[in-house]
């Protein structure tokens, strides 16, 4: 498909924001792993217990 | 469908089929051995004789008042904590997804190019490399009832050791330079030369083989779990974001 100029400028200036939103979205995962992983919480940490031990983070 | 979108959409969908696959994979290879690391850990609790014979154990293992956490909530055995393990997994695997999906977003966009399953599969290797390979060499899966050192300076360690992994492996792919290349392989190094915290006795009956199983079980299904979600986040990403209007190639 032939693309116009005027499809261009548009796309130049919206590739700017993918960064921000891929880090936006690298934030928010790293969240739920941690919270999933690694929380001191008893309650999370027993609800997880046997993943956290099969991913190998550290428990107990 | 923008990028965060096609991100969190993509990581959400990959999330649910490896978390339930890896449920299925660990329920015969993993949570076997921790249930039967349990027995031990209550045997020792109970301050029985070293060792408990099987049938002492099933009963021990059923009987969570007695155990150390016995004061929080947790699921009872079977069904219910099998169904928190697979939601934890599914959890784990969006989270993990997302790191993914967002690196596929970060390299296709600069690139203008699509990731492939296959590239997908490698960069879920480099995620077993930081996330499973690296903590591990230093602080292995570890069965319920061994001691180990304080939980929060293990978990500092951990993550510095992924941080420097995942950094460190950067450095070596993606920039492509000797300079970049020593760099890298010196913090890949550098939490091992540090060392994980360990205690220095260490004294559980947990037996040596049923560990050292362990070991083997953990880290070929995290193998596992990492080309799995390589190659279902990109696959699933590639075709969420390819309708995307701040990809068009220009």
């Amino acid at each position: 498909m032939a693309h116009t100029e005027a499809t261009h400028l548009p796309v130049t200036a919206s590739r700017v924001s993918r960064l921000p939103q891929s880090l936006m979205a690298m934030m928010l995962g790293l969240f739920i792993v941690g919270f999933v992983g690694f929380s001191h919480i008893d309650v999370v940490h027993n609800a997880a217990h046997d993943v956290r031990h099969s991913n190998a983070f550290p428990c107990h | 469908m923008n990028t965060f979108r096609a991100i969190v959409f993509s990581s959400v969908i990959a999330g649910f089929v490896v978390g339930a696959i890896v449920t299925v994979i660990q329920h015969f290879g993993t949570v076997p051995l921790i249930l039967r690391a349990e027995l031990y850990e209550k045997a020792a609790h109970h301050d029985h004789a070293a060792t408990p014979d099987a049938r002492d154990g099933v009963a021990a293992a059923h009987s969570h008042e007695d155990h150390e956490h016995a004061e929080a909530w947790e699921p009872g055995d079977g069904f219910e904590r099998n169904a928190y393990t697979a939601a934890a997994n599914v959890l784990t695997a969006i989270g993990f997804a997302m790191l993914l999906a967002a690196i596929f977003a970060m390299r296709s966009g600069n690139a203008g190019g699509r990731i492939s399953w296959h590239e997908g599969m490698i960069w879920g290797l480099a995620g077993f490399a930081v996330f499973t390979l690296a903590p591990g060499l230093g602080l292995p899966p570890e069965l319920p009832g061994v001691p180990a050192a304080p939980l929060l300076s293990r978990q500092i360690w951990w993550v510095l050791a992924a941080a420097t992994t995942a950094g460190g492996l950067g450095l070596i792919f993606l920039r492509r330079s000797l300079p970049a290349s020593i760099a890298g392989l010196i913090l890949i190094v550098l939490p091992h030369v540090i060392g994980a915290p360990e205690l220095d006795h260490v004294e559980t009956n947990v037996p040596a083989a049923l560990s050292h199983q362990f070991v083997v079980a953990v880290t070929m299904t995290s193998l596992t779990f990492w080309f799995m979600l390589g190659g279902v986040t990109s696959a699933v990403f590639a075709r969420l974001d390819r309708d995307n209007p701040e990809t068009l190639p220009g």
